[in-house]
């Protein structure tokens, strides 16, 4: 059995969520796991998903080719594999797009192969 | 020009008092922006985790932002942007500065302060040292990386674990900078766990606590600095030093209501939160003139930014429709008791008061399963178990116009821990 | 290889109002500043006080520049439009066995020459000054004492200068003078000049440039003095400039208003080996919380928004070094210490007056005398600023909001004569940056407007020269 304490950040309570569990064909073995310290069911989800498959939504900025001295932010639509994280903020380097841009278009469709896609999240006319 | 409601501030707190005050029956709302759009510091905020209580999804700054500017323009709230607000007179005339319109007054039936806050300068905290070019604040630093694609530095070290150093740490980090420390004077952190764990614990970006900068180098740009841990009166141990080779120092060291509009129209403000002294209504000291917002008070999260100053909507809606209402029956004071800095707001009209009242308050220090208590007289009207109380977090409790009153004259409401050392 | 009648090393005060002398008669000047703006060393890190006279030992340069300067001043700041204000200095004393030392320096105070100066009791000291400590036995009080601001003397003068004609390197740090046939070569910067005469107007460096030259060597210690700055709002605290008679409760450590309503409490006096060391020190900032407390009921240490440190420039023999050296043709303006920015525009004359013998100068006819500063929106009427607004719209655009300082101004400070280069330059022109929250909000738009008027890219707009950059080009 494995034992992992973490912090949940599902909102600003920041329980100390401790989850026991072991891997069965990679995967939680339910029925042997124990999780404590949560204070609702958002807390044992978020420490099952922290142990399996964690996830992060990545936002950074890209550059606008017809702006001066500003960028524009983004994010992946859904959250990516947190390992993910440094290769989806390096794609975000050197890519440009041209105002006007708005919420919700996309700039670079399945980022990195993780499925998600780059959006912007501000409007700019 | 006559108006009736004008908000000085477009930011978060500014367009849902401007938004409420639509939606309450007012007309006649104007919003003034001393920027060039409205949103406020959310549009610099691009990291995620805005709106969970709001929208009940997480939405980035410039997203949630972008809701409730939607909102106000089909409610067809008028905004006078690049205005800034030079001064404000005890009866509501305001002056204004703009390019395209010069100075100009407007003579306003009610003013909602949403002017918002700012961050503590190095000055504040006295650090010795050089003066170099690398040492900026958290939101400077975040200005430059999110709006115009710049980098403040390379190699950074950031004192003050408020929730702005903490999302900066990461910026920089994915940016490609190298974040060497996180120093916080205090024995806790001030920031979100959320922030803790996403953007240090993910990167293995050490926060150093009771720790802090003794020392800056460099002449001309930032070449190292110093920390060192610090006692239980803070002060700096000898020996204890570290020196950290770097470019770059963020400060994120907290952030002060700004209020000095405020102060110079005769709002009286709390020596402690630095915001104006309210009632439930969120009214002032002069009738007629709420805050809401990060200038009554420094939050947590911008969602109950928008609550508050929804509510400071509806009353301004209902000053504006039924004029200055003479206060009838007494005035109670909310006490801080144990654990408690602060209280927003600070006196109550059980006449006057709605149904229910949220009073948020911030404590002072970390305590663990402490017993949130209210008491009004001897009696105890409500008591809430917590795991912890945080003071990066900020804490409400719902008070009863039924209990309100029961309140004899001379009787005190008191918020308070119980059950802590 | 250019050619001058006159090279001034240095642009501080001193170097600046020399320059701004000699600008009068028919003379080709240099001036060569090693810093990339005018004021960047001991002139933009002082009390800022005009002091008033008394403290001088009669019959030292020192005594003499200070009061002849001191009452220069007021029409020199109508002339030149930077902001001076006659508050009066008050010098406190705390003991009776001390009062001896207080008529003492009122006696110097007279035989100096200072105006009105008289001692005061208890009871008049505190009516003046409610929010001086209560354990104050009675005071000098001397009316003709005033603050100026030091950036704004110094940049009048070199602006002006330049409008007559005298041409200033900025970024050109001497490093070698040469006796030639007719007069000096000097390689500064990676340029050569010649000329007949040199003034050294070199502050800490001073025994530097003196030394390349001159068989009898100056000695020249950099003695660091730290200041806290606080918020306007305790500006008022109070409305003299006050001083402690040296003694018991340490010397040096003033608390005075700044002409633009600060409140300023410092410096400390420590000597140092490096001559650019102006950091502060955790021991020196206590050590002027403390003495200036000791002055005031009490000092609110809350409100501070910034410390600095800079450093005086010491002679050994303690007095001004003024005057042609040992070699002909090397006139210095030394050991300009305290009361330095006082005695400046009365030392500029002076020596500007020996050069014009020596040269038998003649005195221009087109000599530009007044200047006019960059309009100033924060302490403008209503109707001014309107009018402002009107002819130029950037005026209505506010960049720093704790000074209130304008696109407008902004602009106009990089835009002038011996303009803006830097932020600390636009900071010391226009107040954009000084206030109570550092430049935190307007920094990142005064660096974008730089970058636009002179254009140049962002990464190379520094704080103040160059290895000062802000930041990258990045996206």
């Amino acid at each position: 059995m494995e034992s992992k304490t973490l912090t949940c950040i599902n909102c600003p309570m920041g329980c100390q969520v401790t989850i026991t569990y072991e891997m069965k064909d990679g995967r939680i073995n339910e029925e042997t796991m124990t999780v404590t310290g949560n204070t609702c069911l958002r807390g044992k989800t978020y420490a099952i998903s922290e142990v399996t498959n964690p996830v992060r939504t990545v936002t950074g900025t890209v550059g606008l080719s017809n702006r001066e001295l500003r960028v524009v932010p983004v994010k992946t639509k859904t959250p990516v594999p947190k390992d993910k994280v440094p290769d989806v903020a390096k794609a975000l380097a050197d890519v440009k797009v041209e105002a006007p841009v708005h919420i919700g278009d996309v700039v670079i469709k399945n980022v990195c192969g993780t499925g998600s896609d780059i959006v912007i999240t501000d409007n700019i006319e | 020009m006559k108006r009736k409601a004008v908000i000085i501030g477009g930011g978060p707190a500014g367009l849902a008092a401007a938004v409420s005050l639509k939606d309450n029956g007012i007309e006649d709302v104007l919003i003034l922006e001393r920027g060039s759009s409205l949103g406020g510091i959310l549009t610099q905020c691009i990291h995620n985790g805005f709106g969970l209580h709001t929208f009940k999804e997480e939405l980035t700054g410039p997203e949630y932002a972008a809701r409730f500017i939607e909102m106000a323009k089909e409610r067809n709230v008028e905004a006078l942007l690049n205005t800034m607000v030079v001064d404000i007179s005890h009866d509501k005339v305001i002056t204004c500065m703009s390019k395209d319109k010069g100075i100009f007054t407007i003579e306003a039936e009610s003013v909602i302060l949403a002017m918002g806050c700012r961050e503590r300068p190095r000055g504040a905290l006295n650090t010795p040292g050089y003066r170099p070019a690398g040492i900026y604040s958290a939101g400077t630093a975040q200005r430059f990386v999110n709006i115009e694609g710049k980098m403040p530095g390379k190699e950074v070290v950031i004192l003050g674990s408020g929730d702005i150093g903490l999302i900066m740490a990461r910026r920089m980090t994915l940016e490609g900078a190298k974040v060497k420390a996180v120093a916080e004077i205090m024995p806790y952190s001030g920031g979100l766990k959320r922030n803790i764990v996403q953007c240090l614990d993910d990167f293995g970006i050490p926060l150093k606590l009771s720790t802090t900068v003794v020392d800056i180098k460099g002449k001309d740009r930032v070449e190292s600095v110093t920390l060192a841990k610090v006692d239980d009166k803070m002060t700096p141990i000898p020996g204890t030093e570290e020196v950290i080779p770097c470019d770059t120092l963020l400060l994120s060291c907290g952030l002060l209501p700004e209020n000095e509009l405020s102060d110079k129209m005769g709002v009286k403000l709390s020596p402690v939160t630095g915001g104006p002294i309210v009632d439930e209504s969120l009214n002032t000291n002069i009738p007629g003139v709420f805050a809401c917002g990060n200038v009554l008070h420094v939050h947590d999260l911008v969602d109950y930014v928008s609550e508050e100053a929804t509510l400071a909507g509806k009353f301004a809606a209902e000053y504006i429709k039924e004029g200055e209402r003479p206060i009838n029956g007494p005035e109670f004071k909310i006490e801080t008791g144990k654990g408690v800095r602060y209280t927003v707001p600070v006196t109550v009209h059980p006449d006057r008061a709605p149904e229910l009242t949220t009073v948020r308050f911030r404590v002072g220090n970390v305590y663990k399963d402490p017993e949130i208590c209210v008491y009004m007289g001897d009696k105890c009207v409500l008591r809430r178990k917590k795991q912890i109380c945080a003071p990066g977090e900020m804490e409400q409790v719902i008070i009863k116009k039924a209990d309100l009153k029961n309140l004899k004259d001379g009787e005190k409401i008191v918020v308070c821990l119980e059950n802590v050392l | 290889m250019d050619r001058y009648d006159v090279l001034i090393i240095g642009a501080g005060v001193t170097g600046s109002s020399i320059a701004r002398e000699l600008s009068r008669y028919d003379l080709k000047i240099a001036v060569l500043e090693k810093a990339s703006d005018v004021c960047e060393g001991t002139s933009k890190a002082n009390s800022g006080i005009v002091h008033a006279g008394f403290d001088a030992k009669p019959g030292t340069k020192k005594a003499l520049f200070n009061v002849k300067g001191s009452l220069m001043m007021e029409e020199l700041s109508k002339e030149l439009d930077f902001p001076y204000k006659r508050n009066g200095s008050l010098v406190l004393c705390f003991s009776k066995e001390d009062e001896p030392k207080l008529d003492e320096l009122l006696k110097r105070g007279e035989q100096n020459g200072v105006k009105d100066i008289r001692i005061l009791s208890h009871d008049e000291v505190k009516e003046l000054e409610p929010n001086v400590s209560d354990e104050v036995v009675s005071a000098l009080y001397a009316p003709t004492g005033a603050i100026v601001c030091p950036f704004g003397l110094t940049i009048a003068m070199a602006e002006n200068a330049a409008v007559n004609g005298a041409e200033f390197f900025l970024d050109h740090e001497v490093t070698d003078i040469q006796k030639a046939e007719e007069g000096f070569l000097v390689k500064a910067g990676g340029d050569n000049f010649i000329s007949k005469l040199i003034i050294n107007a070199a502050g800490v460096c001073a025994d530097m440039i003196h030394n390349m030259v001159c068989e009898d060597k100056i000695s020249i210690v950099a003695r660091k003095g730290e200041y806290c700055l606080y918020d306007k709002k305790v500006g008022n605290t109070v409305s003299c400039t006050v001083f402690k008679l040296p003694g018991a409760y340490g010397k040096g450590v003033l608390v005075t208003p700044t002409v633009h309503g600060n409140l300023l409490v410092g410096p400390t006096a420590t000597d140092v080996p490096d001559k650019e060391d102006v950091s502060t020190t955790a021991e020196g900032l206590s050590k002027v919380a403390e003495d200036g407390g000791a002055s005031l009921v009490s000092l609110p240490a809350r409100s501070v928004i910034t410390s600095f440190a800079g450093l005086r420039a010491h002679a050994d023999q303690g007095d001004f070094i003024i005057g042609e050296s040992s070699v002909p043709g090397f006139f210095d303006a030394a050991g300009i210490e305290s009361p330095g920015l006082s005695a400046a525009p009365a030392i500029g004359v002076y020596v500007a007056g020996l050069i014009k013998d020596r040269l038998s100068a003649k005195e221009k006819d087109n000599f530009i005398k007044t200047r006019k500063g960059i309009p100033n929106m924060a302490l403008a009427t209503v109707k001014e600023r309107q009018e402002l607004i009107k002819e130029n719209p950037l005026y209505g655009r506010v960049v720093c909001r704790c000074e209130l300082v304008t696109e407008g101004e902004i602009v106009d400070s990089i835009k002038r004569p011996l303009g803006a280069t830097t932020l600390d330059g636009i900071k010391r022109r226009t107040r954009a940056g000084m206030g109570r929250c550092q430049s935190g909000f307007c920094s990142p738009i005064a660096v974008s407007i730089l970058a636009r008027e002179l254009g140049v890219p962002l990464k190379d707009i520094t704080k103040h020269g160059k290895g000062s950059e802000f930041v990258d080009d990045h996206k």
